[in-house]
């Protein structure tokens, strides 16, 4: 499965997110950026998991739980596209 | 290649508006050793999860609350408060600097013996002393505190059964400006029962008055009001001396100083608002070098504080068992310490950090223990880092009350080590087993399970 962010969404490198949509900022932490860069290459779900397991230091059950929590949080937040 | 740190990814939607006038409340800095003992290690050594009390610390504060008192007044007494902490080892730590013991059960009473105190060194407190206790208090010539009239005639009793002379000094409850004023233990001073009860014991001619004493509440915010109660017993000295001269050895001001801890619903932490020990003392002997007393008639003054001395001498470590958003969107971190272990939940906003590194994103979380109950639950918000299982925490001042007040419920309680003045550490407190508990049960012939005796379909 592949996750859509909604449209026009502007991240900084430092982990700034602004949604211009409905005009709310975010703070994101580096591991969060991360995650949205690899959601912005269109990747699924599972492929996101591997990188991410591939890169850090974490088991890929615990990298898996908290990616679909990290979703929870930005579907909450209205930065999914829900047409998926 | 080396992979990177994990942490997990997490995102805060920044609202805008007036900033808080005290800034961000951030009590979750990092503590990865305590006493220059990693964390870590101890958990190891010891399990999780772990009461650990510094000797230093200890001995420390009881100076520093020594000193205050000491340097303004010229006859200092503490005795330690055994309800606060009584395992051994911490009693008699405050022992070795000098307290007496403060009792307030037969079983209090009969530990502080067998810790090896001097019985004229204990103060007998406390509203529940069967006739047995009393007459063992009086017979080792222990200093009992009578807390109401039919205590007081017990012993007016005793004394004339057993011949001897106990020695004897009176609570007296009073209004002192706080709320909730405590009125419940011995006698109340505005309405005159605490002069009655000093005329009897004086008439009666068979109790020794050694002392007058009064105990106004608990985690007294305000140093004034111990100046209010030092006055008000520096009166009634004064007033046995003109009537009866007889003169007061000591005036016992009781406890209640507050530590650095922060009550629930507090805005600032205690660390910043909490008076300290100077304040105290400023005020309790201020008030008795002015009062009336002769310079030459001046009593000991005894202090039994108990949670000032011995709370920020101790922390529960702890490990992540768990976490979970809730409905609200709120995190949740499951620890592996409950409030069955650590009462003073209920109380206080325990300062709590994380024991390893982490980032700078924070979040309020609820933290729970592992107890299945609605009710276990450490801090309903504090700001913390991401937190992963097995991650270690560490909860502050945690040294008075919960070691006497624990409850054994669903789990065993856990091992406390002290780190004393070496260094070294030391079990003071063996982790519980189940044949602990077992051992105290018996079970009838015809409950005793045989393999036979249940039948599965």
């Amino acid at each position: 499965m592949t996750i859509k962010l909604s449209q026009n969404i502007a991240i900084s490198e430092t982990g700034f997110l602004f949604n211009p949509s409905t005009g709310e900022s975010f703070t994101i932490n580096a591991i969060g950026a991360h995650v949205i860069a690899l959601l912005k290459e269109d990747l699924s779900n599972d492929e996101i998991i591997k990188r991410m397991s591939e890169e850090y230091e974490a088991d890929v059950n615990e990298i898996s739980r908290d990616f679909e929590e990290f979703l929870d949080s930005l579907k909450n937040n209205n930065l999914i596209d829900e047409n998926e | 290649m080396e992979k990177k740190q994990y942490e997990r990814p997490h995102i805060i939607k920044l609202n805008t508006g007036m900033p808080a006038k005290f800034g961000m409340m951030n009590d979750s800095f990092l503590m990865t050793h305590i006493e220059g003992i990693p964390v870590k290690d101890l958990i190891n050594e010891h399990g999780s999860p772990l009461f650990v009390i510094s000797e230093q610390v200890i001995r420390n504060t009881f100076r520093k609350a020594y000193k205050a008192f000491n340097t303004r007044y010229p006859k200092v007494q503490f005795a330690w408060s055994y309800k606060t902490n009584y395992l051994t080892a911490v009693s008699n730590i405050f022992h070795q600097e000098g307290a007496w013991a403060e009792v307030v059960s037969g079983f209090e009473y009969d530990k502080a013996i067998a810790n090896g105190i001097d019985p004229k060194k204990i103060i007998f407190n406390g509203p529940g002393k069967s006739e047995e206790e009393l007459i063992t208090a009086a017979n080792n010539g222990s200093l009992i505190h009578i807390d109401h009239p039919d205590e007081l005639y017990q012993l007016i009793n005793l004394a004339e059964a057993t011949l001897q002379k106990p020695k004897v000094a009176i609570r007296v409850n009073m209004d002192t400006g706080i709320y909730p004023m405590w009125d419940r233990f011995g006698f109340n001073y505005e309405n005159g029962q605490a002069w009655d009860a000093l005329n009897k014991i004086m008439n009666s001619g068979k109790l020794e008055l050694m002392g007058l004493h009064t105990h106004i509440g608990t985690f007294i915010m305000s140093a004034n009001a111990y100046g209010i109660a030092a006055a008000k017993l520096a009166e009634l000295t004064v007033g046995l001396y003109t009537k009866y001269n007889h003169t007061i050895k000591y005036l016992d001001l009781g406890g209640g100083f507050a530590s650095k801890n922060t009550l629930k619903g507090s805005y600032l932490p205690g660390s910043d608002t909490n008076p300290g020990f100077d304040d105290y003392a400023e005020a309790i002997s201020t008030a008795l070098l002015n009062s009336p007393i002769k310079p030459e008639n001046l009593p000991i003054l005894v202090l039994e504080t108990g949670r000032a001395l011995i709370d920020d001498a101790a922390w529960l470590i702890s490990s992540v068992i768990g976490n979970k958003r809730l409905p609200s969107g709120r995190r949740a971190t499951i620890i592996d310490a409950g409030v069955n272990i650590l009462f003073t939940s209920f109380w206080y906003q325990h300062q709590i950090t994380p024991a390893q590194g982490h980032s700078q994103y924070r979040e309020d979380t609820s933290l729970y223990g592992p107890l299945c109950m609605n009710i276990d639950c450490i801090r309903e918000s504090v700001n913390l880092p991401q937190l992963n299982k097995g991650d270690k925490l560490v909860i502050h001042n945690v040294g008075a009350y919960n070691i006497t007040q624990w409850m054994q419920f669903i789990t065993l309680r856990p091992r406390v080590v002290l780190i004393d003045k070496d260094s070294q550490i030391r079990i003071i407190r063996e982790r519980e087993k189940l044949d602990n508990i077992q051992m105290q049960e018996q079970v009838p012939e015809s409950l005793i399970l045989h393999s036979d005796s249940v039948v599965f379909p």
